[in-house]
């Protein structure tokens, strides 16, 4: 056995720390020389790390969210397992004790033994660790455990299923989202909105907290990455843009049982149509016919910016924060298309992989409170925009129907606008729009 | 070709561009170039570009594996480099930027000895008049006044030699490019200025650097300007070719746009996803200068797979090669440091010596 560490190297001259975004392997797989690891997030960018080892993951030293310091271990590869012979030499004699990060910056000693295990600042107990990562101290079995990703396990886990149980139909015996998916349907789980809670109660601002009764009585969390965007958007919005906002209820009782339809049909496998998947069909038809609301307010050029195209933003509760990309030409798509674009979106959310591209040019932003149990919100533009939707849960409620009291799909939606260019009358006849559309929306879809 | 931007009032589209070969692999034709190479020499062009897009790719790796501090990588400008470095003669003598790799490819350095820089352990990479080729300049634009020395001093030995210096868009906002070129052009430089147009200074577009394309600007300081398709190594190869016989031939400096475009980071420190859109970096693969060279080899001249495999295979073996190579660099001696610095003795280096040996920083006797 010849466990070899892949220090944290300064990839980005000068750099000390970077966060683990996302595990592209787990323990007990075979990797090759310049495989994908790990993307990282720096403070300039996010980057992919290749192995520069071929043979056998024995350890991961960091779970995802974690920050690691340059220098200190990510991952431990036994270069002597049953791998195919590496096309690299391991480094040179030279090199052996030495760290790997050769150039100028970053790391603290150059024959020390790095740290072992970097979690959080002010996190003072052990997080509870992801079914990915071993802990350094348990001892690892080379048992051929069902391959899968982390974004798989992940959503696995979000439906409270266990991945061993699920059969794998991938390549190898890899087992794919689409396994999990059936599964889920297997299981009888109720559908879910496409945007769906991953927060759990110890979940705060990107961070895993500590249980009430073990944690310390006084924490500190740094102000960055997601959550520092998060801050200086919403701060800076607030303060700019006069937020006025209308509400409706409506009865969305037709969309309910559509969605319900088209889920039967053979045609529609596979696609995850949700009542989201209308409410963004709808809002980008009310944007066709009511321009204005696709707007922002150029403060430093006097002018108001009309635009004839949606870029949809999606607000997105992810295991690091919210973050909202977009999809761009939303106003293009149709029942499908949109449905696959949200998953997309949302898939790359979960698995942490949105790029900063995808959540610039946003001129329109949906966010979905309904699966929090919660009706309405008043929600805070995103910078640069004039409109955002807060969609709240569709519940049975009585509702009156030609003087009968009667059982009905109720759903609320909100619109926050900037009234510095948007008027309580177009913001009105837009959420109106939105509604009629959710009450009755075959004629809409026919006609779109 | 129409490339998708607007410069003030004009159309990047309709600015005459070389062109020999399309991005689909078809052969055209132009008025005043035209290429006499036949199939072996254009396969060796799309060796040349396959080996050294491999080694790049290699280097990458070796930087996030931190095994080099920064690697600046070349993909998307293989069209540009290989074209003009197969253009140069033996004895002309070239000056590099930092990411002339095909250059040094093409003048037969070995790849090892590029990346002794990006590691750390030496000042330049090699012997730069054993190979005709100076050693890579970080700060941006110097080697343009380097090189009109040079030219100027070849021109007062009467060699028949050309000088050729290498740089991108950014550095034609520089000082130095633009008193290069005022010499260069006040006294008929045997000089060949070839830009990388990559559209990038990093984060900053072309377009807001410059009110007209940048091959016009050589009008204003005496001296003809050219845009070739950057991406097509027939085109760059001639039109490179032909402004060296004309600098050896004492008809002065030409300045060379190669249009084309950074496919990667500007080095492995940026992220490129945070200044530019995916639509545009989506647009140029469809331009790929290596794609559309085998292209044409395949439908032209019927070259068959083994030996396009045969290249990626040697290709694979060269990047294994360097990988060994850079990891067992061994590290320089401290006093090192000093040498190349004066080409006679001087007092302050003497005396930088005697310190660090007498802190301990370095032995004696070197």
């Amino acid at each position: 056995m010849s466990a070899r560490d892949f220090l944290l190297p300064d990839v980005g001259e000068g750099l000390t720390e970077a966060e683990i975004v996302v595990w592209k392997v787990a323990v007990g797989d075979q990797v090759a020389l310049n495989q994908p690891l790990i993307d990282i997030e720096t403070a300039k960018a996010t980057v992919e790390l290749p192995s520069p080892y071929a043979g056998t993951v024995t350890k991961l030293y960091g779970a995802v969210g974690d920050v690691v310091e340059v220098g200190a271990p990510l991952i431990e590869i036994d270069v002597a397992g049953d791998a195919p012979a590496p096309a690299a030499a391991p480094p040179a004699a030279a090199g052996e004790g030495r760290t790997a990060v050769l150039v100028g910056y970053g790391v603290a000693t150059d024959e020390g033994v790095p740290t072992r295990q970097h979690r959080r600042r002010g996190s003072t107990s052990a997080p509870a660790a992801p079914a990915a990562v071993v802990p350094v101290s348990t001892p690892t079995a080379p048992a051929r455990a069902p391959r899968s990703t982390p974004p798989v396990r992940l959503y696995a886990k979000q439906h409270g299923l266990d991945i061993a149980r699920i059969a794998g139909t991938g390549r190898d015996g890899l087992i794919t989202r689409a396994d999990v998916e059936r599964a889920v349907a297997g299981a009888g789980t109720a559908p879910r909105a496409v945007v769906a809670s991953t927060t759990s109660v110890t979940r705060f601002v990107g961070h895993e907290l500590a249980p009430w009764s073990t944690g310390p009585r006084e924490e500190r969390i740094p102000v960055r990455g997601v959550l520092r965007s998060m801050a200086e958007a919403m701060t800076q919005s607030a303060f700019s843009a006069p937020h006025a906002a209308a509400w409706v209820r409506v009865d969305a009782t037709k969309s309910v049982e559509l969605l319900a339809g088209l889920k039967q049909r053979e045609s529609l496998a596979g696609v995850r149509l949700s009542p989201l998947t209308l409410v963004a069909l709808a809002l980008c038809d009310a944007a066709r016919h009511f321009p204005g609301i696709n707007s922002s307010f150029d403060a430093a050029n006097n002018e108001v910016i009309v635009r004839r195209s949606v870029a949809l933003g999606i607000a997105a509760d992810t295991p690091r924060g919210l973050i909202v990309p977009n999809i761009k030409d939303a106003d293009t798509l149709d029942l499908v298309g949109m449905a696959n674009a949200l998953s997309a979106l949302v898939d790359t959310a979960r698995a942490g992989t949105t790029t900063p591209n995808a959540m610039m040019g946003t001129t329109l932003t949906i966010t979905n409170v309904g699966p929090f149990g919660i009706d309405g919100a008043m929600p805070i533009l995103p910078p640069g925009t004039s409109a955002i939707l807060a969609v709240g849960q569709i519940a049975k409620a009585p509702w009156v129907v030609d003087d009968e009291v009667v059982v009905r799909h109720v759903v609320e939606i909100a619109l926050s606008f900037d009234h510095r260019c948007i008027d309580g009358a177009l913001a009105s006849a837009v959420l109106a729009h939105v509604g009629r559309f959710l009450n009755d929306p075959a004629p809409a879809l026919l006609a779109g | 070709m129409a490339i998708g931007f607007e410069l003030k009032g004009e159309s990047m589209s309709e600015i005459p561009l070389v062109q020999l070969l399309t991005p689909e692999g078809e052969r055209v034709s132009h008025p005043d170039y035209d290429t006499s190479l036949g199939r072996d020499d254009i396969f060796a062009m799309w060796r040349d570009m396959t080996i050294i897009r491999r080694l790049c790719n290699e280097a990458t790796s070796l930087q996030r594996q931190g095994q080099l501090a920064l690697w600046a990588p070349l993909q998307g400008q293989e069209a540009a480099q290989i074209g003009a470095g197969r253009a140069l003669a033996p004895n002309d003598f070239t000056f590099p930027s930092y990411r002339e790799h095909g250059i040094a490819w093409c003048r037969g350095i070995p790849p090892e000895n590029w990346l002794r820089m990006f590691r750390g352990v030496h000042h330049g990479g090699w012997d730069p008049q054993k190979y005709r080729h100076s050693v890579p300049t970080i700060v941006i634009g110097n080697q343009a006044l380097n090189a009109v020395g040079y030219a100027m001093g070849v021109q007062r030995d009467g060699a028949e030699e050309a000088t050729m210096v290498f740089f991108g868009d950014g550095a034609t906002s520089e000082g130095d490019v633009n008193e290069a070129f005022v010499w260069a052009g006040s006294f008929d430089a045997p000089v060949v200025f070839f830009v990388q147009n990559n559209q990038w200074a990093i984060s900053e577009p072309t377009i807001r650097q410059t009110k007209i394309p940048l091959y016009r600007r050589a009008e204003g300081f005496g001296f003809p300007g050219i845009r070739v398709d950057g991406n097509d190594v027939l085109a760059v190869y001639e039109v490179t070719r032909r402004a060296l016989a004309h600098a050896r031939e004492g008809g002065g400096p030409t300045l060379i746009e190669a249009f084309t475009y950074r496919m990667g980071a500007h080095t492995t420190s940026d992220d490129p996803t945070r200044y530019r859109i995916d639509a545009e970096v989506e647009a140029w693969k469809h331009r790929d200068p290596v794609e559309r060279v085998k292209a044409y080899l395949v439908r032209q001249h019927q070259v068959p797979a083994a030996s396009f495999d045969d290249v990626t295979e040697e290709a694979n073996t060269l990047a294994a090669k360097l990988r060994d190579d850079v990891l067992s660099m061994p590290n320089p001696e401290p006093l090192s440091i000093f040498e190349h610095a004066y080409a006679d003795v001087h007092p302050l280096i003497e005396e930088g010596k005697r310190d660090m040996v007498e802190l301990g920083i370095a032995g004696g006797g070197h």
